[in-house]
């Protein structure tokens, strides 16, 4: 096989570890709260953000950093619950997406405000493994299996506890959670938490091949829904497929054509399926 | 332990769970007028009655499901009458809802694990799972199934053992022989009385009166909202109207 190719396939799947982590927390959030936080990828922004600033101005180490910006995104998470959600958890899903999509806006514009429209970046450079012909970038490699034991972790989470097994359960029947004792509100508070916390994660991983800027959640944020939504939104395990699907279009496509077209290869590919399995590759 | 059989007794006082007054509704409807009962310790009482009698929301209003728009509710002496449905659960009050209402995409097991979900339930989770499937022996060899791809018998073993999970003081069962079949209907009534048996204290809710009737002691007769009768089951098996409206003889 073309090594160029094989390079291509790997770094689709290295991609696709951290669109997965991105998907496992978007459906979490829209399978336990059944509401979709349209601003997802402005948190992995804030995140950024906050990296960039206790590393870079502050001068945390990287890892001391990444640790506090994963829990700052998991407050910001909880902090978007009480305020935002929460007060319209009973209303129409059309005015949840209002209102998370202005947040959207609302955290890009303060973004700009706060630290203009530059492009930061944190000045972190990991060198590039060799394997024989083929390059691999160091930070991907990271990222792809920092993701990865994200996602087990949110597996083992999801079927070994109590609380786990209550947040699969709360998406099939949420008026009888009472009756077994489970505090809903709590559910969705710890829930917005661990949705944050791995915006966070993504944060830490892509800070460290990507520069912050106010806008790079637009880098991220379409492809993340269109994946929830192929793999059938709410669905983790589809979501989870879907990631390394369209990681691997965008990668081989870049290939074989350009990066841009392999994107628009990838949107294509979405709207064919969406006419053919309007309900994702794995609905329930 | 009957009320009727002490004659006047003031409320609340030895029972373990009085409703005094309660009435509820969903928006401008009212289900239920000044509904008032008493469940003593040990005891199967019944409520029975046609199809929209209010027998749902009065379970529903016990389990903090729904808030009464007036009345109250004690439980061993605890008014529980505006506290949250988590709450009344930790006070010892489970219910087995009306349709079962299991989580069909959780496994048998994941179902009770559910039902042990508060602390106080954890810590005994493994000894009452053995007892829950000593109980029902047919759960044990489906503990790994999905609880959707059960017979309607065995998903409502599943129902009983989630409620059981919580070792409750007071079992709340919502029409437990509805959507089945009349043979299983007869082995969940054997349930009910293996239950009894153990100790438990039980409320139950039927339209199925006979047989019902046959394995409550007491029992309150629910009609459009309001509680017609009450007494102890034999007597009610012996009420004329009763027999003429309900048994069909």
């Amino acid at each position: 096989m073309d090594i160029y190719l094989f390079e291509a396939i790997i770094n689709g799947i290295l991609l696709g570890g951290v669109l997965a982590l991105l998907a496992l927390g978007l459906n979490l959030i829209f399978g336990v709260i059944d509401v979709v936080w349209i601003c997802y990828a402005e948190l992995v922004m804030c995140g950024m953000y906050m990296i960039f600033w206790l590393h870079s101005f502050f001068g945390w180490p990287i890892l001391l950093a990444s640790f506090a910006a994963i829990l700052g995104v998991a407050g910001l998470g909880v902090l978007l619950h009480l305020l935002v959600i929460s007060p319209i958890l009973g209303s129409a899903p059309i005015n949840q997406l209002l209102a998370t999509g202005g947040m959207l806006f609302f955290l890009q514009s303060l973004a700009t405000l706060l630290f203009g429209t530059d492009f930061r970046n944190i000045g972190v450079r990991l060198p590039l493994i060799e394997l024989g012909d083929i390059f691999i970038s160091y930070s991907r490699l990271l990222a792809f299996g920092t993701a990865l034991i994200g996602a087990v972790a949110l597996y083992l989470f999801l079927s070994r506890t109590y609380l786990g097994i209550a947040m699969r359960a709360i998406a099939q029947d949420r008026e009888i959670m009472g009756l077994m004792g489970v505090d809903q509100r709590r559910v969705y508070l710890i829930t917005s938490a661990v949705g944050g916390a791995l915006a966070g994660l993504a944060a830490c991983l892509l800070v460290l091949q990507y520069d912050v800027h106010p806008f790079i959640g637009l880098s991220f944020g379409p492809i993340t829904f269109m994946i929830c939504v192929l793999g059938g939104l709410g669905n983790m395990i589809g979501g989870f497929i879907a990631a390394f699907v369209m990681s691997q279009i965008i990668a081989v496509g870049g290939y074989y054509f350009s990066i841009e077209i392999s994107y628009v290869l990838a949107f294509v590919f979405f709207i064919v399926l969406m006419f053919i399995r309007p309900q994702g590759l794995l609905a329930r | 332990m009957a009320a009727d059989q002490n004659g006047q007794r003031s409320l609340g006082e030895g029972a373990m769970l009085t409703l005094c007054n309660i009435s509820a509704g969903y928006g401008s409807f009212r289900a239920l007028f000044d509904v008032s009962l008493e469940v003593g310790a040990g005891e199967a009482i019944g409520v029975v009655g046609p199809n929209g009698a209010g027998k749902s929301t009065l379970m529903r209003v016990i389990s903090g499901m729904l808030r009464a728009s007036s009345g109250e509710l004690v439980f061993e002496g605890r008014p529980l009458t505006h506290v949250p449905a988590h709450r009344i659960v930790e006070a010892g009050i489970a219910h087995v809802p009306e349709h079962r209402r299991l989580f069909a995409r959780l496994t048998v097991e994941e179902n009770l694990r559910i039902g042990a979900f508060l602390p106080q339930a954890r810590r005994h989770y493994v000894e009452r799972s053995e007892w829950v499937y000593a109980l029902f022996p047919r759960l044990l060899e489906r503990r790994r199934q999905l609880a959707g791809t059960l017979s309607g018998g065995e998903q409502q073993m599943v129902a009983i053992g989630r409620a059981l999970m919580s070792k409750p003081k007071l079992l709340l069962m919502d029409e437990p022989s509805a959507g089945l079949a009349p043979l299983v209907v007869d082995q969940v009534f054997d349930l009910v009385r293996r239950i009894r048996e153990e100790g438990y204290t039980v409320l139950i809710v039927e339209q199925n009166l006979q047989q019902v009737l046959d394995v409550v002691d007491r029992a309150y007769l629910l009609e459009v909202g309001r509680i017609r009768l009450s007494g102890l089951s034999a007597e009610l098996k012996k009420n004329p109207a009763i027999r003429k409206a309900y048994i069909g003889l």
